[in-house]
Formats: C-alpha cells, sequence, structure tokens
C-alpha cells in the first residue's frame, strides 16, 4: 500500500486535470485551481529540501574529514550564513542596499555567470580537437554550423558582401533557419509532444512508477 | 583607467578571476570560489522560496484565516464562512494539506520513513502530467501540424519551392522516427532524406549555441573592463 | 606550425586565443555593419502595434548565466513600452532571477524618471517576482493573477496596488513579452498561455534556445522573435540604441571566426594524418 494509493492517487490527479482543461465548470476548475497551488507550495518545499540537502551532505563530509574537507566547510558556512542573512533581512530581503541584495548581486551573480561563461572556452576548444566530419551527414552538420555560425553575426556579411544579396552568408543563414532547420525542429517537436503525451498515459496508468523511488 | 571604488565590484571580480583561473589549471582559488558559489547559492535558494512562497502562499492565508487578523498590518480580516469555506484563489484552511505535503517531502531525509514523500511526489507528479499533456498536445502537436498545412503552390516560385521543400523536410524527418518498419526500400530512402534535414538543423543549432556561449564570455569580459577596470 | 605541433596543440593556446580575440574588439571596436532579420522586425513591429498606454505582461524568466543576451533585449523592451505609456506588469520565473530582473527594471525606470517622465511603482508598472512551481504558476494566473502572486517581490499586499485593480487574468492583457533562458519559458508560455487563453505573445531567447521556437514563429504562436545576444543587437539598431548588444558583435563575429577556423582547421589536421598513415 505504501505504493499503491500514491500510484492511485497520482492517477486520479493526472486525470482530473486533464479534464479540468475541457470542463469550464467552476466544479472543476477550482479543484484544479488548488490543485495548482498545492503544487507551486510543494515545489517551493523542493527547494528547500535541496538545499538542506546539500547541506547534510556537505556537513557530513566535514565531520568525516573527506577529500577537501575544508572546502565543503567554506560550502557549509556560506550556505548557513545566507539563509541566516536572508531570515534577518525579513520581508523586505530584496530591497536595494540589504545584506541578503549584496550576496546575490556581488556572490552569486557574478559566479553564475563566470561558470557559463567558461563554456566559450571550452566550445572553441572541442571545436578543434572534437568536431570530426568523417560521413557525408557530418559534413552537412558542419557546412549547415559554418553558414549559419557566420551568417548570423555581422562577418558573414562583411565577408560575402561582394555576392549578390540572395546568396550572401545571412540570407543563406536565414533560409538555413526557416526552411530545413525548421522542417526539422517542427517534425522533433511533434515527436516529442506525442512522446509526452505518451508518458502522461504511463504515468496516470501507473505503468512509469520511477518517480516514487525506494524499494519498497 | 577609472578603477571602481566600490568593496561589492571588487569581490565580484575578484570572484570572476579565481573562476577564469581553471582555464590554466584547477587550482584552491578555483575550488574555493566553486564551493563558495554552491553554498550561497543554496542558501538563496532556500530564503527565496521562503519568502516568495511558503509566507505568501501558505503561511499568511492560514494566519488570516485561524486568527482572523493579517500578519503584516496586524488588522482584524473579515472571513465570511468559516475556515474551510473556499472559494477560487481563497483557499483558507485547505492550504494546511499543501504545508503538511510539503513538510512530508523532508521525510525523503530519513531512510525507515522516506515512503512517506510519495504522497508529495504523487500530488506533484499527478498535477504537472495533466498539465504537460495537454500544453504539448495542443501547442506542440495539434498547432504544429495546423501550421504545416500551407498551400504548396503560393503563386511565386521561390516561395512555392521553400513550401515544398518544408513539406518534404517535415514529412522524412517524422518518418525517420517511424521504428515501426525497419529502414529499407522506400521508408529506407525517406527516412535518410529525413536524416539530412535534421543533420541541418542539428548543425544550425550548434552554430547558435556556439553565438550562446560566447556571448557569456563576452558579457564577462565588459563587466571587467567597464564595472571594474573603468575603461570605455 | 607542423601537423605533429598542432595535433598536440596544448589546449590553453586556443583559450587564449579565445581571450583575445573576445578582448580585441571590445577595447577596439571595429564597427563591422550590423543587419535586421525578419523576426526581430516582427518583434519590434508587434510592439508597435499595440494601443499606447496597454497593459503588458512581461515574464522575464532567467538569470545570471543569460545576463549578456538577455539583459540588452530586455531594457530595450521596456523602453519601447514605456515610451508607449504602458502599464507592465512583471514576473520572474526562474529561482535565480528576481535580482537581476528588478535590476534591470529599475536601472530603465530610473533613465524614464531622469528625462523627466516619473514612473511611479504601483501605477505604472509592477513587479511581482519570482514564484515556484513552474508551468503550475503559468495556469494559475489564468485564473487569477493575484491568486498566484498575493505579495509582490517588495512584499506589497497586490490588491493594494492601484494598477493590479485592473488585473484580472489574462484578458487583461494585450501581449506577452516573454524574455527566456530555458525551462520554464517561451516553450511553457506558449503551451499554456498563448493559445489555452488567447494571449498574443512575443520572445525574446537565448541563442541556445531559438532554433527550437522557429517553428512556433512560423505557425504564428509567436509574434516575432530575439534570438541570442545577435538578436538583442538588432533591436538595439532598429530603436536607434548602441547598448551592451551592439558593443558585443565585434567580439562576437571575431570569435565566431575563430571558431569556424577551429573546426576546418581540426578536420584538416586529421585528414591529412589519415592520408600519412595510409601512405
Amino acid at each position: 500500500m505504501k505504493r499503491e494509493l500514491p500510484l492511485f492517487l497520482t492517477a486520479v490527479i493526472g486525470l482530473f486535470m486533464l479534464l479540468s482543461f475541457f470542463v469550464p465548470h467552476h466544479l472543476a476548475s477550482v479543484p484544479a485551481n488548488y490543485l495548482q497551488q498545492c503544487a507551486v507550495i510543494v515545489v517551493a518545499f523542493g527547494y528547500v529540501l535541496g538545499g538542506a540537502n546539500a547541506l547534510r551532505v556537505n556537513l557530513e563530509g566535514v565531520a568525516k574529514r573527506q577529500l577537501d574537507w575544508p572546502y565543503k566547510l567554506v560550502l557549509v558556512v556560506a550556505l548557513v550564513a545566507t539563509v541566516v542573512v536572508g531570515l534577518v533581512d525579513g520581508r523586505r530581503w530584496q530591497d536595494a542596499g540589504t545584506t541578503s541584495m549584496f550576496l546575490y548581486n556581488q556572490l552569486y551573480s557574478p559566479m553564475q555567470a563566470t561558470m557559463f561563461a567558461l563554456l566559450a572556452f571550452f566550445i572553441a576548444s572541442a571545436a578543434f580537437r572534437a568536431f570530426r566530419v568523417r560521413t557525408v551527414e557530418a559534413g552537412l552538420l558542419a557546412a549547415a554550423a559554418l553558414i549559419v555560425m557566420l551568417g548570423r553575426v555581422p562577418v558573414g556579411d562583411a565577408i560575402t558582401g561582394w555576392l549578390p544579396e540572395p546568396v550572401r552568408m545571412s540570407a543563406l543563414q536565414e533560409w538555413i533557419m526557416n526552411v530545413p532547420q525548421n522542417a526539422a525542429k517542427r517534425a522533433i517537436l511533434m515527436g516529442a509532444a506525442m512522446g509526452v503525451m505518451a508518458t502522461g498515459l504511463r504515468v496516470i496508468l501507473g505503468i512509469e512508477r520511477s518517480y516514487l523511488g525506494g524499494t519498497d | 583607467m577609472n578603477m571602481s571604488q566600490e568593496f561589492g565590484v571588487w569581490v565580484a571580480a575578484l570572484l570572476t578571476l579565481f573562476i577564469f583561473s581553471f582555464l590554466y589549471k584547477d587550482n584552491p582559488l578555483y575550488k574555493f570560489a566553486e564551493h563558495l558559489f554552491v553554498g550561497v547559492s543554496a542558501g538563496y535558494y532556500i530564503v527565496l522560496n521562503f519568502w516568495t512562497v511558503v509566507v505568501p502562499n501558505l503561511y499568511d492565508p492560514l494566519v488570516r484565516t485561524f486568527t482572523g487578523r493579517d500578519p503584516m498590518s496586524g488588522e482584524a480580516v473579515a472571513q465570511a464562512g468559516g475556515p474551510f469555506a473556499a472559494s477560487l484563489g481563497d483557499y483558507r484552511g485547505w492550504l494546511l494539506l499543501p504545508g503538511i505535503l510539503g513538510v512530508l517531502l523532508f521525510s525523503r531525509m530519513i531512510p525507515r520513513i522516506e515512503w512517506l514523500s510519495r504522497w508529495s511526489l504523487a500530488v506533484i507528479i499527478g498535477t504537472y502530467v495533466g498539465i504537460k499533456t495537454t500544453g504539448f498536445a495542443q501547442a506542440d502537436l495539434v498547432a504544429q501540424v495546423q501550421g504545416s498545412l500551407v498551400p504548396l503552390w503560393t503563386g511565386a516560385w521561390g516561395s512555392s519551392l521553400n513550401a515544398i521543400l518544408f513539406t518534404v523536410g517535415l514529412i522524412t524527418s517524422l518518418l525517420f522516427f517511424f521504428y515501426s518498419r525497419e529502414h529499407k526500400g522506400t521508408l529506407g530512402v525517406l527516412a535518410r532524406t529525413g536524416i539530412v534535414f535534421l543533420m541541418v538543423s542539428f548543425g544550425a543549432g550548434y552554430g547558435y549555441t556556439v553565438m550562446a556561449r560566447l556571448s557569456l564570455l563576452i558579457g564577462r569580459f565588459q563587466f571587467l573592463l567597464e564595472d571594474w577596470l573603468g575603461i570605455r | 606550425m607542423s601537423l605533429t605541433a598542432l595535433e598536440r596543440l596544448d589546449r590553453r593556446w586556443i583559450f587564449l586565443a579565445v581571450g583575445l580575440l573576445v578582448l580585441g574588439p571590445l577595447l577596439r571596436p571595429l564597427g563591422l555593419p550590423l543587419g535586421t532579420s525578419a523576426p526581430v522586425r516582427q518583434f519590434h513591429d508587434t510592439i508597435a502595434g499595440i494601443p499606447d498606454g496597454s497593459l503588458v505582461l512581461v515574464s522575464c524568466d532567467f538569470d545570471p548565466g543569460g545576463k549578456p543576451e538577455l539583459v540588452p533585449m530586455t531594457k530595450t523592451a521596456l523602453r519601447q513600452l514605456w515610451e508607449k505609456r504602458c502599464r507592465l506588469v512583471i514576473t520572474c520565473l526562474w529561482v535565480g532571477g528576481p535580482g537581476l530582473v528588478g535590476e534591470t527594471l529599475e536601472s530603465v525606470a530610473d533613465e524614464f524618471r531622469a528625462k523627466g517622465r516619473p514612473l511611479e511603482y504601483g501605477k505604472d508598472y509592477v513587479y511581482l517576482g519570482f514564484k515556484a512551481g513552474y508551468e503550475a504558476v503559468m495556469v494559475l494566473m489564468g485564473k487569477g493573477i493575484a491568486g498566484a502572486y498575493p505579495q509582490d517581490q517588495r512584499g506589497n499586499l497586490v490588491s493594494t496596488l492601484p494598477l493590479m485593480r485592473n488585473v484580472r487574468d489574462y484578458s487583461s492583457f494585450v501581449l506577452l513579452v516573454s524574455i527566456s533562458a530555458g525551462y520554464p519559458g517561451t516553450k511553457e508560455w506558449v503551451q499554456q498561455v498563448n493559445l489555452r487563453f488567447g494571449l498574443p505573445m512575443v520572445s525574446g531567447c537565448t541563442a541556445v534556445s531559438a532554433p527550437e521556437y522557429y517553428p512556433y514563429l512560423q505557425s504564428g504562436q509567436l509574434s516575432g522573435l530575439l534570438g541570442g545576444m545577435a538578436g538583442a543587437a538588432e533591436y538595439e539598431k532598429i530603436r536607434g540604441e548602441k547598448g551592451t548588444a551592439t558593443q558585443g558583435m565585434d567580439a562576437q563575429s571575431l570569435a565566431h571566426a575563430f571558431i569556424a577556423l577551429c573546426i576546418v582547421a581540426g578536420n584538416l589536421v586529421q585528414w591529412r594524418k589519415r592520408r600519412a598513415a595510409q601512405s
């Protein structure tokens, strides 16, 4: 019953949410609205759980003096300090000038942006070391990539500006995006939609149970 | 050069350089910044969800319902019908249920009682299955099929050729994903044609991804040059 | 440089080359001419076509990871909307984004105040802030914005704000401007709101997401699309602005050319190596 009842609940709620899409009557729309409100609140608790779990795992690492434990201590101190500061700052914690906003603007924001910026270097390195054209299909991929990369920025037209307009890089790039790329992306979109619908049906029918976790 | 005098900008710039130092090799400065980032992120997510969802969507309505007073101003609040007289958007005492489900999620941290969290997951999964299935069906299937039903002859040779090519590309790409039959004979030819369009689309995607990644680097350099060093 | 040397090239030389090619044009702009593309013109024209003073929903679903691409287009869109005296309701569905979105919003509002047009919070614009829940928030707002957002970003009760007295649900808005870095974002707004609630939409997105949204543009579900920093720069050009996106395009150009060269060079090296092994 530890698995069957939650599965039954998923099926009932899933079917009800599907029904509420088609039935505008308040007997369907009010409970559906309530369920959406429940989902918003439970997801928020999920974020808190994620943070709490990060704290637990790293505290354990510090206590057991695991590899890199001084850095785990930095993580734990940063986490606890951010939470304490945020709670002390109160309901207006996001106002300009609060300590919480200092932590967000001068620590979180630049570090997150920089983590992503590292990818620019790796994509360049991978382009040289890993992008191999060994088949006709890979050649097509490479050709499309080169045209789009150069055509989307001013350098493409700077190189091909002497050609008639319909065959300049930017025009070719726009044609690729509007015709062949669009057709394939639409096919992928439609295929994925059918996949999502099938998966949804599997979840509602209880065939898909991996989200429950556990072994019992 | 007019370097910034603000302490916060220097902190941000130094942390930026600590992370960029990884490009030379992994080092203690990068590791420090990485762990600091994870700690601050996790703490920030906790605080954000507490003040933007748990308090306004759960705590405040429950306080109003069961004490009859607004938790911010302390003024009396009229609540006709009682604590469980819900209406659209005003669920009063019924919000105890998502509160309990939210707390039950934490049972995942204790192996002996982690099965309790399945109730919370059941509500989330059931709700999102309903929302996502209808959303995908309407916008990604029905509307896309509708958008594909365009006239093949538009009156001009150029756009007609594009329309035909688009339709051929769409059908052959869809056929490539049909795995119920082996890709031999006519189906094989059509599927291989579909691969051509798919490869072009992956190449275009790669080109756009390169643009995205480089933009992020440009953004960081703009910060270092303008906000920190005061150049430009 | 010999074949063997190229093959064994330490990747840190490539990193250095990328760094210098991006840094150079930022210090010494090349002034390469920028064109404009149809999806960007459609984005601009859709906003230009709404009546002045309309209520517009702007959902800024991004975090600092999308800042260089999305903040410039957000600023330009806000300027265009406020020049039309539109009243804005702004949301953010990305957990890392609310601070950045608030800062972006206030920086543009301050520009208008400095030019003598006092934009009043609560009357001209309301920033509702972040709400967890992804698509559930979008559908929840369909039955009442205040149901999803009882308070705004500053902790004010939404019912006390003058602008929000005219806002019930999506039917109160003439347009949705979605500035999106991924999930949740434009795709989810199209799926849950555009057709279901009949709200026209335009989108500005990261370059990674842009190819995926072209089918929505072609089918009419999106009325305009800005893709990445290039899209933001083109939008700035149409508006006659020279923001950070435009300033970054020279660096983008050189870096793209370098990456194209890397692809070609990498394959040439491998091809010559294979030929040498065969002979």
